[in-house]
């Protein structure tokens, strides 16, 4: 089937290929119990200047997807199939000197906790200039100008001094803040921020979400945001990407995902999580059970245990076929991998809607 | 629903003035005091009845240490806490048992609040036994209850902890906390471990017990959409101090004091509109340490509206003119009750603000 | 950074002075008397009174100890009107075999186990870091499990196995290396290092093993720290992200261990490898001294070998400080 192949969102024009083409990635992981299918055939493009929000559980694969855009699965047991496809060139078959020259210059990471990130015994300075001096034939000197340069920008007050600072010097937000300062420090055309603000307090949350979208903005580059929190891509992804169990679940812009959405485990998660606004007498609707066992995955659909929906679904199907990835009729953009028929979704949807206003 | 506090004498729960310094000790031979971390600097607050309320604040503000004081796992350094009309601030531990079957604790981490070696009967059956109470049902047959009562299944009584998921152990250590019908659960981030899907789960398990068995909770998070949903009443605290504390319609929708606002307008909500809908407040800067917190009001280091009088003179945690009857809020210039956008966003972020600059510039 | 070693340098003191009253303790409680030793065989009541009083035994413990801690500062003086000899401050007392003072005889034996220590420490921290880094880097490879077998052969076989083993194989069969012992680098530094040549060799494949495992499991530690991943993604090449980024980081376990071994080496622990070689080293003159019942010198090595155990402590948490900002700053 081409669906496998196609991945959709992001303007499609035919002519030019996207920025960032992912295509049926797959990373295995062999164990002693079995292979651990992380990720499992997930397609997705990307365009520069563009942000893609990638929203999943613990287990869902997204920060694998991660680590094999950047080419950290090389030289471990992991097996990476697929495509990667970045302004043209192919990633997964690269070898890993030459995918040692993107890494930290074409693509770039930021890291959730940054406290555990950065290393302990030096200075945030040194690891500034350190990845700009990889890339980059400068003096000492001159990438540690860089190195102020770059703080200054993130808003590190008093960069100067700080540059000589070691990581524990600094705040939780601080250290944030340096650490995207060294993802940036080369202009990555990539930038994935694997649940950047995770360990932050939440007025410092807002600050580094806002300060890695305007930065965006001026760096024109492409962004990746993993995030097992639907509030956070709201604001800041074009967009998104719901990961469960090492695939696809639903992909489409953030208007399409999170006003419209299609999948029952979309619902449940948008149905999970309390709101700071709208009604107070709302009872959360959880999902029941627990994340799904990458070994032994379930069959057909890897969601089907823990749906509420799969009643109705004719003939039990969604136990033994599982459903590909397919376009929601009249949306173009907007895709979901889910037996539930367009009219069976909207009948749900108002029965919800009728249920949770009573 | 009542928005008023309950008349005194009803105060299930009755902090004043509660108190923690964790002093910090430096020297070659002899330690001496040099400084204190200002963790909890006096705060009052009731909790009535199966009332809940909820603590918010970002790290350092002092609401983890705020729970364990009421809980005893620490000594306060001043202040009272009166509980069921005693006063147990100082009572020594041996004389505690009355009210600790009363007090109870869930815990943030469910790995590690549970002790690996013991079986989930054990650990549930574990407080009747320190207590005496011998229900006439038998303790296994009332363990099995409980584990009911919380969701799982009772026929895994002799299971261990490590056998269970995140969301099961968190189960457990309710059902541990039910085990002595206490009267008050204080919840130190109860959920904050877990999934999104499970901690719905979890959520909902609280609320029905609270409903069902009329248990009052202080309820401790950093995440403000789950103490909205739970609790009746929310206290906002910073750097030690409650700087606004009101129910919760009031206090999510007519917030008074500045760092309220900031605080929820951080909040992302999972509606990709709702950014044009609420104000845009975005500070500079961590929270300060605790050690030496600022003169005056506490927040005026990070404050837009702060001035001379805020470094000088505390403000007290007082109704404002315009609050609604207790709607208490600690602020000399206090903000319009309203989360509504305004004319022009608060961006105190030197980053932000120079980025932003640039942008409209060039635009 | 001062502060902190101001604390550390009296805490070393206090423990020094603790050590010295458990051994004089132990001293006391041993059932020899070292006055009937030192008389020997014809030995009448009277004369055993004489050489006790001259020894100081006669006196109670807390004179004795008071005595021999105040020569630790000012230095004693010892005999009667025929036999005087005195010992300068640091004093540890006298042999009761040779009559000279005790600090003169370690000192004098010192170098060798200095440089016998020393020399050691040096090949084993480095041929260890070096293979235990290889050996986490190839982890479950074959250099992984070469390293691994090789450590476990070094814990298993005996100083005096291998000792023999090469003194029979270099100097007898061979005859590539010299026969005799120690031989002092102010003398003849060619002699001085042909001669510690295989005393070296011995120690290094002793400790070798424990240097290669600690390292591995440090460095397999450290690989799974975020900052190593965050060095990768920087585009450092591997090589770089193991040597900088990873043995900075797994060095400070091994640099505990090491510095608690370098001071017991350069104390006389090595006193083994010091009789299968015929080195005239501490642990030589400890055993002999036990064989002896001298018991002043079993006190002077005692104290010495303690005292470079707890030096090397203050230095390692110097070491410490100057590796981790963390300790450095606090």
């Amino acid at each position: 089937m081409s669906l496998l192949t196609s991945p959709q969102p992001a303007a499609a024009d035919d002519a030019a290929a996207p920025f960032l083409d992912v295509r049926d990635l797959r990373v295995h992981f062999p164990t002693e119990d079995g292979i651990v299918k992380s990720v499992d055939g997930v397609s997705f493009t990307l365009e520069k200047g563009s942000t893609l929000g990638i929203v999943g559980e613990s287990g869902s694969g997204k920060s694998v997807t991660s680590l094999a855009l950047l080419g950290l699965h090389k030289g471990t047991r992991a097996q990476v199939s697929g495509e990667i496809r970045l302004d043209g060139r192919e990633l997964v078959s690269l070898p890993e000197h030459a995918m040692r020259s993107l890494r930290g210059r074409t693509v770039s990471m930021i890291f959730q906790d940054p406290l555990s990130a950065l290393h302990p015994y030096f200075t945030v300075g040194a690891q500034i200039a350190e990845a700009y001096q990889v890339h980059h034939k400068v003096s000492k000197k001159e990438a540690r100008e860089r190195a102020v340069e770059m703080l200054k920008r993130v808003g590190i007050p008093q960069p100067q001094r700080r540059v000589r600072d070691y990581p524990h010097q600094f705040s939780g937000g601080m250290r944030q803040r340096a650490m995207i300062a060294m993802a940036l420090v080369c202009d990555p055309e990539l930038l994935i921020a694997d649940e950047p603000t995770t360990a932050l307090d939440v007025t410092v949350q807002a600050q580094i979400l806002d300060l890695i979208r305007d930065l965006q903005e001026e760096f024109g580059s492409a962004v990746i945001l993993i995030t097992h929190d639907l509030g956070v891509v709201a604001d800041i992804a074009d967009d998104i990407l719901v990961m469960y169990g090492g695939r696809r679940i639903e992909y489409g812009t953030v208007h399409d995902v999170l006003k419209e959405p299609q999948h029952p485990y979309t619902w449940g998660l948008l149905e999970s999580m309390p709101q700071i606004t709208g009604d107070v007498g709302r009872r959360l609707n959880p999902i029941a059970g627990s994340p799904p066992s990458l070994i032994n995955p379930p069959g057909g659909c890897a969601f089907h245990p823990r749906c509420t929906y799969k009643g109705w679904v004719p003939e039990g199907r969604c136990a033994v076929d599982r459903p590909e990835l397919v376009e929601v009729a009249g949306t173009g953009r907007h895709l979901a991998a889910c037996h539930l028929t367009p009219e069976t979704r909207q009948e749900i949807r108002v029965r919800t809607a009728t249920g949770a206003a009573q | 629903m009542s928005t008023t506090q309950p008349a005194a004498g009803e105060h299930l729960l009755e902090v004043s003035g509660l108190t923690k310094h964790f002093p910090i000790r430096r020297g070659i031979v002899f330690q001496r005091q040099i400084g204190a971390v200002h963790a909890v600097d006096g705060i009052d607050f009731t909790v009535g009845a199966g009332q809940s309320l909820g603590l918010v604040g970002e790290s350092g503000c002092g609401k983890s240490t705020t729970g364990r004081l009421i809980t005893r796992l620490l000594e306060p350094t001043a202040g009272k806490v009166v509980f069921d009309g005693e006063d147990i601030t100082h009572t020594p531990e041996n004389r505690m048992k009355e009210a600790r079957r009363n007090l109870q604790m869930i815990f943030q981490d469910p790995y590690s609040s549970l002790n690996p070696r013991h079986t989930v009967g054990t650990i549930v059956e574990t407080p009747m036994r320190l207590n005496d109470i011998n229900p006439p049902q038998g303790h296994k047959k009332r363990a099995q209850e409980l584990l009911e009562t919380v969701g799982l299944n009772p026929e895994h009584y002799n299971r261990y902890p490590n056998e269970f998921s995140g969301g099961q152990r968190q189960r457990i250590g309710i059902a541990r906390a039910l085990a002595l019908r206490p009267k008050l659960i204080v919840a130190d981030e109860p959920v904050s471990a877990l999934d999104v899907s499970i901690q719905a789960q979890i959520v909902n398990l609280l609320q029905d017990l609270q409903r069902e068995l009329g248990i009052a909770f202080v309820f401790i998070a950093h995440d403000l959409a789950v103490v909205r949903h739970f609790c009746e009443r929310v206290a906002v605290m910073y750097l030690g101090k409650i700087v606004e504390v009101a129910d919760r319609q009031t206090l999510y929708t007519g917030p008074r004091h500045p760092y309220t606002h900031a605080l929820l307008s951080a909040v992302p909500e999972a509606d990709p509109d709702a950014v044009h809908r609420r104000e845009r407040i975005r500070l500079a800067g961590d929270v300060p340490s605790p050690v030496d917190p600022p003169s005056g009001c506490r927040f005026r280091t990070r404050c837009w509206k702060a001035q001379e009088r805020c470094a000088t003179e505390e403000p007290p945690l007082v109704r404002l003119g315009g609050n609604a009857e207790g709607h208490l809020t600690a602020c000399h210039f206090p903000e319009e009750p309203s989360v509504e956008a305004r004319a022009e966003d608060i961006v105190l972020d030197p980053a932000l603000t120079t980025l932003e600059d640039n942008a409209s510039a060039a635009s | 950074m001062l502060r902190y070693l101001i604390r550390r340098l009296l805490a070393a003191v206090a423990i020094l002075l603790v050590i010295t009253v458990i051994t004089f303790v132990i001293f006391f409680a041993l059932p020899s008397d070292p006055a009937l030793l030192a008389c020997g065989k014809t030995c009448s009541p009277s004369r055993l009174a004489e050489i006790k009083h001259s020894l100081g035994l006669d006196q109670t413990f807390l004179k004795q100890f008071w005595e021999f801690f105040k020569g630790l500062f000012v230095g004693r003086d010892f005999g009667d009107e025929s036999v005087h000899i005195h010992c300068g401050a640091p004093c540890l007392g006298i042999s009761f075999q040779t009559d000279t003072p005790v600090l003169t005889t370690l000192l004098d034996d010192f170098p060798a186990d200095l440089s016998l220590g020393l020399g050691a420490a040096v090949f084993f921290l480095i041929l260890g870091v070096g293979l235990g880094t290889v050996a986490a880097v190839r982890r479950g490879k074959a250099a992984d499990k070469a390293a691994v077998g090789l450590a476990l052969l070094g814990v298993s076989v005996q100083i005096y196995f291998v000792g023999l083993l090469l003194l029979y194989l270099f100097v007898d069969k061979w005859q590539i290396l010299p026969a005799s012992g120690y031989t002092p680098i102010t003398q003849d530094p060619g002699a001085w290092f042909q001669g510690l040549i295989l005393p070296w060799f011995t120690l290094v494949i002793v400790y070798l093993a424990l240097y290669t495992r600690l390292t591995r499991s440090s460095m397999l530690e450290v690989f799974a720290e975020d900052y190593m991943r965050t060095a990768r993604a920087k585009g450092l090449s591997s090589q770089r992200v193991v040597l900088k980024h990873g043995l900075r980081a797994a060095i400070t376990p091994i640099i505990t261990i090491f510095g608690m071994d370098v001071g017991s080496l350069i104390g006389g622990s090595a006193v083994i490898t010091e009789s299968v070689f015929g080195i005239n080293g501490i642990g030589k003159l400890a055993v002999d001294s036990v064989q002896n019942s001298d018991l002043p010198v079993i006190l002077g090595t005692t104290l010495f070998a303690a005292t470079f155990v707890v030096l090397a402590n203050v230095v390692v948490d110097v070491v410490y400080g100057l590796i981790d900002p963390r300790v450095r700053l606090a």
